[in-house]
């Protein structure tokens, strides 16, 4: 039996032609209000500052490939790692899943033709390159120095750089994920389509749902935040600095009141993606639909009682300490929640090793590291010892990287054949996998070991301990292996765009109301609005068999 | 598809309001847009919260030095001023009413009233800064105070004053140049306003949003308690 559709809608003779062929000219895709188009539209932009920051990145690594440094002088390696982690977070990881994946998805997942505010959406995307053109100018022309933090009074009172035009990039890149925010809220609180309960609707939706829930209230506060230090640095207004009556720390309050929860802006929906490829590559049904449901609102709830742990050095009280470090335990909990959930789903499910499943075994695998090491920075007493330095850094890429850029790539080549309709070459999908994932952890593992030693972050030298330089070297060998990783994907998925066999409307056999429509698909999504009758994630495994619908995976 | 076939042809037959092609049905539409305004609102909130965290962090940590600083700003003019904003928020609520009860004559000419409040609520807000600025009370370089509370801690009273106030000026402002695109978009019968209300029930909805700030900025910072 077709599951949530009842019959499918496949291509015929006078069904619409798919967004791809809706138009041709280049202003029919700028002024696009289509979900799917501006989904692509900003897969180019995330794609183009995820390159820009890889450079940066590189630079750090080969600057630390010597203890007196490589090339860089102190205040060139201050920019490149401030650049590296401006590009990164605010236009890559941020935007990455939600304004791609999400926009291409969400509607569709729930039965519907569009976001609520297809004109805003394509405002979302126009305020993203702006502000992302703001921080790239800044960093062009003289660059700027403060870390991504941008810590007061630092960048409000004393830095020489371009600080102002780069906040400017920041401010209204945070516009940007607010409108992909509401518009995401109420997509999916007035579009669903009749029949798609709270509960049937697929964890991803969850997932973004959770997500647009913190952006909305988050960002605006970050916003104004950065607006303070702007009008500081500019007018003089006092709010931060101590020489005019302020309070350093409350920058610092207002910062990671946004900052630590947009750390679950990028997880959260890298979470959702787990989701729908681990359910597919079982064959089986989530594990605990609920609890994982209800786990991304936890997330979403608990990420905003826990800023204070990025302030235990910061001269807050200790007993604010222990308070923000308890909470911060906490949060593992309904991290453990899904962590376990996707465990209890591979287990004795009908596993098929192809691409998208091997990014998730990577997302599981590095977030489960990533998440527990959070738990020694959580406690003060290790935290006073591990405060800046690269145990910090190692941390945070493990949660933030790995979760994400693995949740991404999974989610990437799983609905790659239905963005384009063409499929790409599953041996060279999953060599790229495992070179990715070996190549994450030679870089970061070691820099673990550094962090514990003693190496400070932002440090561009390190002849005090010429001890590290082993780490270091593995840590830039790894890198170098995580490039090639990221290269190969980029080469066959551009190549599949034209070479590609065609994919077909299901090529995994997959569950969801994405998988019953065309690849691509067309315009207005469904010719007729689905009455959905089945909860989610329908997966059988024996009916599989026995119907032989699921395509060998070798043909691929 | 049929309700959608069904709102079409009602919208074709009796005029009614249009249907956007990613909606199925009217009031899907018309509740889709006033929840996106809400969860809108919700981002205001808390962009002016973290002005407001702060302001509240300084008020307890100088309370003196802010009772001093505040007495220098003008009470009635400040009195003045919430008048002429809660009665803008009046002449709003009428815009929608009469919105919705599709009387364009009296809908824009309550459009035109909140407008005319609106720039009278500015004049009076252009008059209290000027002073200021004549006092030296503005932040920065030129900033002068004689009195027995620290400099530093009288500065803040007052960058706060500028910083809220004058974020809170700028939606007034964004406030008029929307209210007025919504009167003309009305008076041209543009498709986009036309046989529509929730464009104005919207606008209002962000009207009455920014009255409410600064029903909150009046006390907090003109009528400080010794």
């Amino acid at each position: 039996m077709s599951t949530v559709a009842p019959v499918f809608q496949g291509e015929s003779p006078q069904s619409p032609p798919s967004y791809l062929k809706a138009g041709h000219t280049i202003k029919s895709w700028l002024l696009t209000g289509d979900h799917k188009r501006i989904a692509i539209l900003y897969l180019i932009a995330v794609s183009v500052f995820f390159f820009f920051g890889s450079i940066a990145a590189s630079m750090i690594r080969v600057e630390l490939v010597s203890p007196r440094g490589v090339m860089l002088e102190n205040d060139t390696y201050n920019k490149v790692f401030t650049a590296h982690g401006i590009i990164m977070i605010f236009f890559f990881l941020i935007p990455a899943i939600p304004a791609v994946l999400g926009n291409f998805l969400l509607p569709i997942m729930i039965g519907a033709r569009d976001l609520a505010f297809p004109r805003l959406n394509l405002l979302s995307w126009y305020l993203y390159v702006a502000g992302g053109l703001c921080a790239l100018l800044a960093m062009a022309f003289g660059g700027v120095d403060t870390g991504w933090t941008f810590y007061t009074p630092y960048s409000s009172m004393y830095s020489n750089t371009n600080v102002t035009l780069t906040i400017v990039g920041a401010f209204i890149a945070g516009f940007s994920s607010i409108a992909t925010g509401i518009n995401f809220i109420v997509t999916v609180h007035k579009m669903r389509a009749p029949g798609m309960t709270w509960f049937r609707l697929p964890l991803m939706v969850w997932g973004s749902y959770a997500t647009s829930v913190i952006i909305v209230l988050g960002t605006p506060v970050v916003a104004i935040t950065l607006l303070l230090v702007v009008m500081e640095r500019v007018f003089h207004i006092g709010v931060f600095s101590p020489e005019l009556g302020g309070d350093p720390v409350l920058f610092q309050h207002l910062f990671w009141f946004y900052s630590h929860p947009a750390v679950y802006i990028m997880i959260l929906p890298a979470m959702g993606v787990i989701n729908e490829v681990i359910t597919c590559f079982t064959r089986k049904r989530i594990f605990g639909y609920h609890f994982i449901a209800f786990s991304s609102l936890a997330i979403a709830g608990l990420g905003f009682l826990v800023w204070g742990h990025h302030m235990f050095v910061s001269s807050q009280s200790m007993y604010q300490g222990m308070v923000f470090s308890l909470l911060s335990y906490l949060v593992a909990v309904p991290s453990a929640i899904k962590t376990f959930n996707w465990t209890a789903t591979i287990y004795k499910g009908s596993v098929r090793f192809q691409t998208p499943f091997l990014y998730v075994l990577g997302f599981i695998g590095l977030f489960v590291v990533g998440g527990l090491t959070g738990l020694f920075l959580a406690a003060m007493s290790t935290d006073v010892h591990l405060t800046d330095t690269y145990f910090v850094v190692a941390h945070f890429h493990y949660v933030m990287v790995g979760g994400t850029i693995m949740g991404f790539l999974a989610g990437l080549h799983f609905w790659w054949p239905k963005f384009f309709g063409k499929m790409y070459p599953d041996n060279w999908g999953k060599l790229s996998a495992l070179i990715i994932f070996i190549g994450f952890n030679l870089t970061f593992l070691p820099q673990f070991v550094l962090g514990y030693l003693g190496m400070p972050r932002r440090y561009h030298y390190y002849y005090f301990a010429p001890e590290f330089q082993f780490w270091h070297i593995a840590s830039t060998a790894g890198a170098s292996i995580l490039a090639v990783g990221f290269l190969i994907p980029a080469v066959y998925l551009l190549w599949s765009l034209k070479y590609g066999p065609d994919a077909g409307p299901n090529p995994w056999g997959a569950k969801g109301l994405e998988w019953t429509i065309p690849s691509p698909p067309p315009t207005t999504n469904f010719v007729e609005i689905p009455v959905v009758r089945e909860e989610p994630y329908a997966y059988d495994a024996e009916a599989d068999e026995r119907e032989e619908r699921v395509p060998a995976e070798t043909k691929r | 598809m049929s309700m959608k076939t069904e709102a079409l042809q009602a919208a074709h037959g009796a005029e009614e309001q249009p249907l956007h092609h990613q909606f199925e049905e009217l009031p899907q539409q018309n509740e889709s847009y006033v929840v996106g305004m809400w969860v809108f609102l919700v981002t205001e909130i808390m962009f002016f919260g973290g002005m407001f965290l702060a302001y509240v962090l300084y008020r307890w940590r100088y309370s003196e030095a802010w009772f001093e600083a505040h007495t220098k700003l003008d009470i009635p003019l400040g009195t003045t001023n919430t008048v002429v904003l809660l009665t803008s928020s009046l002449t709003m609520a009428l815009a929608v009413h009469f919105a919705q009860l599709r009387n364009k004559r009296l809908q824009l000419a309550m459009l035109g009233a909140t407008i005319g409040l609106a720039c009278v609520f500015l004049v009076i807000k252009a008059f209290e800064w000027s002073a200021k600025f004549q006092h030296g009370l503005v932040p920065g370089p030129n900033f002068t105070w004689e009195g027995l509370v620290p400099a530093p801690q009288a500065q803040l009273f007052y960058s706060l004053y500028f910083g809220m106030t004058g974020l809170h000026a700028l939606h007034v402002i964004i406030g008029i140049v929307v209210i007025g695109v919504l009167a003309l978009l009305t008076a041209l019968d543009h498709p986009l306003v036309k046989n529509d209300f929730i464009p104005t029930e919207l606008v209002g909805l962000y009207w009455h949003f920014v009255d409410i700030v600064g029903i909150f900025l009046f006390p907090l910072f003109y009528l400080i308690p010794k």
